[in-house]
């Protein structure tokens, strides 16, 4: 007998079928060897197997081997989801000398012994999915992958920690990196911050370097105060557009001296400052915070007497020596061109007004924790007093922890740095204080390095820990010592009585929530979010990085609640899946794009209007006006496919001769 | 071979379901039910195609001449797709096909749409037990056992066509 030669196409089919065990994930459920014997009765099944893990080393030995010395010429594997492993197993068919894509995966895990209840029912579907996978690779075809090249840029959106921290680390490999914030400052959430759990290093000695580091970096364009609003293209050629909205102060001529800020018409601070939470104030033009990156001012239109009323004295622009004031500023749409879009969006934080009973907003001496951030930070409104609204200081504090966070009724996951950051305050409060701190928590969850010991030394501090959920906070004093305070209710679970504790200053430790518009965002971007809008990763454990679009990456917070230590890690990670897809030079492509036969094509040009890519047009020189597709545009969604009267357009990799192959296939029951 | 008439008059019939997933939104879902560990019934068999914009109508009348008793499409939520807008041209086509299954005397129960996000692991589960539970009560799908004009595979009648005609008769 001769033996074929596998590299050749137009062979008959030599089938190799090989059932992974995945140790006990699939054999658990399955009886692999059971399936194996039948898929060697499969027709052009000539050699079929079951093996504890085809994707090791060995396992994938034994598929190349049948390629070399058996005459294997298609190959069938049934294990876990060609999302998982498809790249494996044609790389090893490759390897063997076999097109890659004289390949099918039948996956029997995810969709078979993970969520089959009976063993018997599990190893029918089983045996259904391979016969569907051998008939269609039946009909596979050779195949070239695509290759195009990767724009050298990286764009990264959102300047917080992660942000910053990815922008550095690509900038430091040499590629360029457009940083786009939507504020008019990079800093994010962590320049709020005044100290940095658990080791109480001041945030901004360790922030404000590598936001300096960022506005020098020759690599490094910031565009602060520019929001993305289009992205176009696909992974190594994106176009992000970008709207950057007017300052009325010319960036690069400003150079932050402030003159005009004490300029201003407005004698007085008057506006709520956002940089502080509305805890301070500032006036129509001002500078964010001091270490603002870039160090510019800006002017709020809505309140510039100027540029709201169309009169003023414009004394701003008398004083500034640069002429750096221009009111005619407009919005403009900026667009760049790069290969890897890394995604560091952050969070935004629970709004307490949503939870009436802890008495936000109604009762003026309960404060979120990220206000109390800015209370005690030294350049923060009270310039580090922390003082209750009055100017007194308190003399006894109590901190709710878990405040939208563990909650069926707004968030159901933990925000998992509250604790940590209670615990910070409660250390900070006290020091500054001396004030009596009581915490009010579920479960204190100290995971981390230094964590624990974080909280034992606060326990030694003599803070108060009182196990229970916080009922209510209330004014409704029930005896002269209440008189005057803020009385937290909760029931001390840990000795099973309800307590009424009068304090005078509530913190609310807010838990963290993706941004309002992340769903906005996550569809700009045409990536998923979970249920409750957090960013899916490309794979929980193994790309915690990467998301289903190739090209786009994910870094801190916006991908889930997360620490600064843990957020610049992904940052980090982020900036190397980046780097990696950049330095390499090219994507490779599916070659699953979509082609016509000419001779079937009656030019009716349905196909056209159907393309979301505009990757199809009429060849006007050719005799009856047919359709063709230019192949580099083509993305390989098959739409055409499907909407072809004439059955002239055939997709790779989907035909619909395969398709209907592996209809037929799922249908043939034993 | 089959005994899906016999085990349908003992009560016992086993709907037979073809479904095809995007790639990138249910497909994906589908993975993440097994991650999760969710169970669901057996009785579905995924077909994954890059876009729901790719099924064909053919398709769906393909599975159920072949057998089936039952098609479920997934694709990405609206405004979702991976390829900007090939749900939208799915549930064209689906709603048209619905129509025309109706006329055919085929209950529409038996064809179902469902946008199932990436995320939207659980709802795969709860979708697909709800589907055979439908078919369930729907019975087997009977179709007149003409031979087949055309053949796509080896050319071999299905058993289980015949067998229904003859139920039927």
């Amino acid at each position: 007998m001769s033996m074929p030669n596998a590299k050749t196409n137009g062979d008959a089919p030599r089938i190799g079928v090989y059932v992974c065990h995945c140790g006990i994930n699939i054999a658990g459920k399955v009886n692999c060897s059971e399936v194996a014997k039948f898929a060697a009765t499969l027709p052009n099944v000539v050699v079929s197997r079951d093996y504890k893990f085809m994707c090791s080393d060995p396992g994938q030995e034994i598929i190349q081997e049948d390629i070399r010395e058996r005459g294997v010429n298609r190959v069938v594997v049934a294990s876990c989801s060609p999302l998982m492993h498809e790249k494996t197993f044609r790389k090893a068919c490759m390897d063997a000398g076999l097109n890659p894509y004289y390949f099918q995966m039948a996956n029997i895990r995810e969709h078979v012994s993970w969520v089959t209840q009976d063993k018997a029912e599990a190893t029918e579907k089983s045996k259904a999915l391979i016969a569907a996978a051998v008939r269609r690779v039946g009909l596979h075809q050779p195949l070239e992958k695509r290759f195009v090249n990767v724009n050298q840029d990286v764009v990264v959106v959102g300047g917080g920690i992660a942000g910053i921290h990815a922008a550095l680390t690509l900038a430091s490999a040499g590629k360029h990196v457009y940083l786009i914030e939507r504020e008019p400052t990079i800093g994010g959430h962590m320049a709020k911050f005044d100290k940095t759990f658990p080791t109480l290093d001041c945030a901004a000695c360790i922030l404000t370097p590598k936001m300096s580091d960022v506005k020098s970096h020759p690599n490094i364009t910031l565009w602060t105060y520019s929001e993305v609003v289009g992205v176009d293209g696909f992974a190594g050629n994106f176009k992000v557009k970008v709207k950057r909205k007017p300052r009325y102060v010319k960036e690069e001529d400003c150079v932050g001296c402030l003159l005009c800020v004490d300029a201003c018409v407005f004698k007085n601070a008057k506006f709520d400052d956002e940089f502080n939470l509305g805890l301070g104030k500032r006036k129509p033009i001002y500078m964010p915070f001091p270490q603002a990156t870039p160090p510019v001012v800006l002017i709020d239109p809505t309140q510039c007497l100027r540029l709201a009323k169309g009169k003023c004295a414009e004394k701003c622009v008398t004083v500034c020596e640069k002429n750096a004031i221009d009111f005619t500023q407009q919005e403009k749409i900026e667009e760049v061109e790069c290969g890897a879009v890394i995604l560091a969006t952050g969070f935004q934080v629970f709004d307490a007004l949503r939870i009436p009973k802890y008495g936000y907003g109604k009762y003026a001496n309960v404060y979120t924790s990220l206000e109390v951030e800015r209370l005690v930070n030294a350049s923060g409104p009270t310039g580090g007093e922390i003082v209750l609204r009055d100017g007194s200081k308190p003399k006894s504090v109590g901190i709710v922890h878990c405040v939208g966070s563990r909650d069926k009724k707004t968030n159901d996951y933990c925000s998992r740095v509250c604790c940590m950051y209670s615990l910070k305050l409660a250390h900070l409060v006290k020091e500054r204080t001396g004030a009596e701190v009581y915490n009010f928590y579920i479960d204190m969850r100290t995971p981390g390095k230094g964590y624990e010991e974080f909280y034992d030394r606060l326990l030694e501090e003599g803070t108060h820990f009182i196990r229970g959920r916080v009922a209510e906070v209330t004014d409704w004093a029930m005896t002269p010592e209440e008189e005057g305070k803020l009385i937290i209710r909760a029931e001390d679970t840990l000795i099973g009585v309800p307590r009424r504790i009068p304090v005078d200053m509530v913190i609310l430790s807010v838990g963290l929530e993706p941004h309002a518009d992340a769903d906005a965002v996550r569809r700009l971007f045409g990536i998923s979010c979970s249920h409750q809008g957090w960013f899916t990763e490309r794979h929980p454990k193994l790309a915690p990085v990467s998301t289903a679009t190739d090209g786009i990456f994910l870094a801190g917070a916006c991908q889930g609640p997360k620490d600064i230590p843990d957020t610049v890690a992904q940052a980090g990670a982020a900036a190397a899946e980046a780097l990696a897809m950049v330095v390499r030079g090219h994507v490779e492509l599916e070659p699953n794009t979509a082609y016509i036969h000419a001779e079937l094509c009656s030019g009716c040009r349905t196909c056209i209007g159907m393309c979301p890519y505009n990757a199809i047009r009429t060849d006007e020189t050719s005799e009856f006006q047919v359709s063709v597709v230019n192949e580099a545009l083509c993305k390989g969604c098959g739409t055409c496919v499907a909407a072809c009267p004439s059955g002239a357009i055939e997709q790779n990799l989907f035909t619909d001769g395969q398709i209907f192959e592996e209809i037929e296939g799922v249908l043939s029951y034993v | 071979m089959s005994n899906r008439l016999e085990s349908a008059s003992n009560q016992t019939f086993e709907p037979r379901i073809v479904a095809f997933f995007c790639n990138w939104c249910t497909y994906t879902a589908a993975d993440l039910t097994g991650i999760s560990r969710l169970l669901y019934a057996p009785n579905v068999r995924v077909i994954r195609v890059m876009c729901s914009g790719r099924i064909d109508p053919q398709f769906i009348l393909a599975a159920l001449r072949e057998g089936a008793d039952g098609v479920l499409i997934g694709g990405c939520h609206p405004g979702d797709c991976h390829y900007l807008e090939g749900n939208y041209k799915a549930l064209r086509r689906f709603k048209l096909l619905k129509r025309f299954l109706k006329r055919m005397g085929i209950e529409e129960e038996r064809v179902r749409l469902e946008w199932i996000a990436a995320s939207e692991g659980d709802k795969v589960q709860r979708v697909v037990n709800e589907m055979t539970e439908q078919v369930r009560k729907l019975g087997p799908l009977r179709l007149f056992p003409l031979p087949h004009p055309e053949t796509h595979g080896n050319g071999q009648q299905t058993p289980e066509l015949v067998a229904a005609g003859q139920g039927g008769n």
